[in-house]
């Protein structure tokens, strides 16, 4: 029993972290229809350009300022200087570009930064608090669920209370007609790929610590198991992202807790080929799977 | 028509557009008074549709001037229209269905700097038309046909446009609800001085509102007159409208 | 059949090597057998001409094409996207290992063990392919590139998971005869293994071109622009899309068994996603849907690292730069070329050459 509430709590906090870069990925699916297969790579070059600063300064704080930052930059860059220039017509252009920016920003992390692991400091302890006799959470467990509270509820006040949430919906569900009321597409379009990116950049700052350390491929899994969420919440669904994550976050927690932490990648697999075959519209879709 | 070029809201010179290579519209000439409505009307595939894309600049125009108020609209972007006064109802209407009546019609007024001002216009329209105000909350996709055209067009009154451009207002609505809309836009008209150029397949219903008839044909203005003049002149209605 | 035809796209005449199709003269599979005959000769030719390590290299290169062009089939002329070929790749080359190492292990010697190993190799893959293939040809666009990718980061993952079989990260050697006495005592190992791959390879490709040439060639482009024209046309979709992918599985499981025999071993860490993209970026450079591209792609594959090898050597830097450089500057410049090439030039190094000759015969005409 207390097994199984250490590893609820600790699924949690790594679903936390899918969570939001699964919404990262809803978000760019909304506003623009391409999955971008690069975000994680995007997102550990942001974990880079802090670990850089960290380094520099001695300041984990800073750099992880400099992250969002970072992410929210190259998110942009990425939408101004690459896929804006991508035909969509088909939808494996964007795909394939995407997946051209995985090459080249993971080689070019390794040439800069060497292909080893790099040890990432976190914030706060990770041994658990004991409540009663039984491991609870940790401090650092709580920093994550604080953080991505934050964000996701700011994420979700923006998008449902400002102009500005009023016009990046608008623009995603009909921009033509945005256009024609004076919303500018274009800058609605870059400002969703900051924002991914940045909340991409802010879940790798929060999960390498987790795990092996910085390397250029640190988030393939993550990206894998984050895909995963917000195709069980349904791509098109911020809420379910959210959902998605924390059950995508729970169902590794146990694999690994109970059969044995070389089967999680199998079970991310067979959950995503599950939800797929069965409910490819996602748990929460209205509407089935399109037909064609 | 007035003789007065400063009173011609919108003029319109030799305008070629197209999608592709071969262009669609071929020299329009078009003149809009301030104050007045223009029907533009003609059979399917006249290019109607194409000559209000290209005026908003969905189109880019291969050639031509079209002046807003005097002031040349070329190269600005579509999203610029709306703050030189011009607002445009599209095909279909545009509704955006998967926002809420009160964030489609609030989206009308987002580009506007004075604030207090858009929110006057917005109670206005909600005073204009009643049912909307009781479906605020209701998302785009609920709303009936009729609803859906009261929508379109408050959110482009929201932005208390110079010119309004209607593209197939009667499409898919019950008679009496077209006869309501056509009654509204005089009835705007002569109130606030509104200029609408107005794209309709249902001819009768839209000569008889408008002040001028804009006959279109193969992409071509074949004749421009009077509304009163297409309507009751048998011989004009023969040769051009086929009626 | 007229049905299948009226659902054509006119995109036809972009197959092969561009020129119309009303110029064909004779039976299709003729021609490509003289075509694989002609090339075959001349690999035999150059194999006597150049050093042991260019045929070690052609013969690489021929175990990609193998791979490249099953997934430029699937590609671009079916229209799924696969980032789960060097898994795909991978199920060959285990199957490869573990076949030699079971006739090895019995003392089983015989120049028909090889083929049979291969053999081996492609049911195998062909197996899991279908697997795929059927998830596959229900999920679309990103869905599929999803799952791909998945599969391509699981796969090598599997094998440190059952290291018991696969030996982790270790990999299994993979024992290979030598060539036959027959050839002489001094024959070179390498030319030996430029005919065998070679050999395979110009077979697929003889078994692809004349697929794509076929009438399910013509659905798989049919099914590739318009699923509900092609529906209505009588195809049936979702049998289309699991035959692409099992004759593209079926190539790629080739291409890795070849790549296995090639090196002697396998490991998993030599069919990362990394090799995935590769394939993938070498498709699209060559020119999707074309073999080729297909072609190209795969001597982009082998030449690339090598040129920026020399490159690397020819600037004096330190030994922990050079080797930075050594395994990130190929896939930075790969990375780059797939983002210009989708962007500037869609159609891919064969695009390019084909609008040239174009442009060139208008000229002389």
């Amino acid at each position: 029993m207390d097994r199984f509430v250490f590893l609820t709590i600790d699924g949690l906090s790594r679903g936390a972290v899918y969570a939001a870069f699964a919404l990262a990925l809803v978000l760019i699916w909304r506003a623009a229809r391409v999955v971008n297969f690069a975000q994680g790579a995007m997102a550990v070059a942001a974990a880079y350009v802090a670990y850089t600063v960290s380094a520099a300064t001695g300041s984990y704080w800073l750099g992880f300022a400099v992250a969002l930052v970072a992410g929210l930059l190259l998110g942009a860059l990425v939408d101004r200087v690459v896929m804006r220039h991508v035909d969509h017509t088909s939808h494996l252009n964007p795909v394939i570009v995407a997946l051209g920016l995985v090459l080249l920003i993971q080689a070019v992390l390794g040439m800069v930064y060497g292909n080893e692991f790099r040890p990432a400091e976190a914030p706060f302890s990770r041994s658990a608090l004991t409540v009663g006799g039984v491991a609870v959470l940790s401090p650092y467990d709580l920093f994550v669920f604080a953080t991505i509270g934050v964000v996701v509820s700011g994420l979700a006040w923006m998008f449902a209370r400002t102009p500005v949430g009023l016009r990046m919906r608008a623009a995603a569900f009909a921009p033509e007609v945005s256009r024609l009321l004076g919303v500018n597409v274009g800058g609605m379009l870059t400002l969703g790929w900051a924002l991914a990116s940045g909340v991409g950049a802010l879940a790798a700052m929060l999960v390498i610590p987790t795990e092996l350390g910085l390397h250029p491929h640190a988030m393939d899994l993550v990206f894998v198991s984050a895909f995963t969420a917000a195709v069980v919440g349904g791509l098109d669904s911020p809420p379910g992202a959210v959902v998605g994550g924390l059950v995508v976050g729970l169902l590794l927690s146990y694999v690994s807790g109970y059969a044995g932490s070389d089967l999680t990648p199998l079970a991310v697999l067979v959950l995503l080929l599950a939800v797929l075959l069965v409910r490819p519209g996602g748990l929460f879709a209205p509407v089935t799977a399109r037909r064609v | 028509m007035s003789a007065d070029s400063t009173a011609d809201l919108l003029v319109v010179r030799g305008l070629v557009a197209g999608y592709g290579a071969a262009p669609v519209l071929q020299a329009i000439d078009l003149t809009v008074p301030a104050g007045t409505i223009a029907a533009v009307v003609g059979a399917n595939g006249a290019g109607k549709t194409t000559l209000l894309r290209a005026l908003s600049g969905m189109i880019r125009p291969a050639a031509g001037q079209v002046l807003l108020a005097g002031e040349d609209l070329r190269g600005t972007p579509v999203e610029q229209l709306v703050r030189r006064g011009m607002a445009h109802v599209p095909e279909g209407r545009g509704v955006i269905s998967e926002l809420t009546v009160d964030e489609n019609l609030r989206l009308g007024g987002l580009w506007r700097r004075d604030r207090a001002d858009a929110g006057r216009a917005l109670d206005e329209v909600y005073e204009l038309f009643e049912p909307l105000a009781r479906r605020r909350r209701h998302l785009g996709h609920q709303l009936s046909g009729g609803e859906r055209q009261m929508l379109a067009l408050g959110r482009a009154l929201v932005g208390r446009p110079r010119l309004l451009l209607l593209d197939e207002p009667s499409l898919g609505l019950a008679p009496r609800v077209v006869a309501r809309t056509m009654a509204l836009l005089r009835q705007l008209r002569d109130r606030t001085g509104l200029t609408v150029l107005l794209v309709e397949q249902n001819v009768r219903s839209a000569l008889a509102v408008a002040d001028q008839g804009v006959v279109m044909s193969l992409g071509r203005v074949v004749i421009a007159a009077p509304a009163e003049k297409l309507r009751d002149d048998v011989d004009l209605r023969h040769a051009y409208l086929g009626f | 059949m007229s049905a299948t035809r009226a659902a054509l796209p006119p995109k036809q005449q972009l197959v092969d090597t561009g020129r119309p199709v009303d110029r064909r003269r004779g039976s299709t599979l003729l021609r490509h057998l003289a075509v694989v005959l002609v090339v075959g000769l001349l690999l035999v030719g150059v194999s006597y001409a150049v050093e042991p390590f260019r045929n070690f290299q052609l013969a690489t290169v021929a175990a990609y094409l193998c791979a490249t062009a099953g997934l430029t089939v699937l590609t671009g002329l079916n229209g799924q996207l696969s980032l789960g070929h060097g898994a795909l790749m991978a199920t060959g080359a285990y199957t490869v290992a573990l076949c030699q190492n079971a006739f090895a292990d019995r003392g089983m010697t015989g120049g028909w063990l090889l083929p049979l190993s291969l053999g081996a190799a492609i049911v195998s893959t062909v197996a899991v392919g279908a697997v795929v293939g059927v998830a596959a040809a229900r999920l679309r666009g990103p869905y599929l590139a999803g799952v791909t990718l998945a599969v391509a980061i699981v796969v090598p993952a599997l094998a440190v998971t059952f290291d018991g079989v696969f030996n982790g990260e270790q990999g299994l050697s993979v024992p290979v005869e030598p060539p036959p006495m027959a050839l002489g005592p001094y024959f070179p190992y390498e030319r030996w293994q430029l005919w065998l791959t070679g050999a395979a390879t110009l077979l697929a490709l003889l078994l692809l071109a004349n697929l794509i040439r076929s009438r399910y060639g013509r659905t798989f482009r049919a099914v590739r622009d318009d699923e509900v024209a092609a529906r209505l046309a009588g195809i049936h979709v979702a049998r289309t899309q699991v035959l692409a992918f099992v004759v593209s599985a079926a190539t790629a499981g080739l291409g890795g068994a070849l790549l296995a025999v090639l090196a002697q071993s396998v490991s998993p860490g030599a069919f990362s996603l990394t090799l995935s993209l590769f394939l993938l970026m070498a498709v699209v450079i060559g020119g999707l849907g074309r073999l080729t591209g297909a072609l190209w792609g795969a001597v982009l594959l082998v030449a690339l690292p090598d040129l920026t090898h020399s490159a690397t050597e020819m600037l004096t830097l330190s030994p922990a730069v050079a080797q930075r450089l050594e395994g990130n500057l190929p896939l930075a410049i790969f990375g780059l070329t797939l983002i210009v090439v989708m962007i500037a030039a869609p159609g891919g190094i064969q695009g390019l050459l084909s609008r040239l000759g174009r442009r060139l015969r208008a000229r002389r005409s």
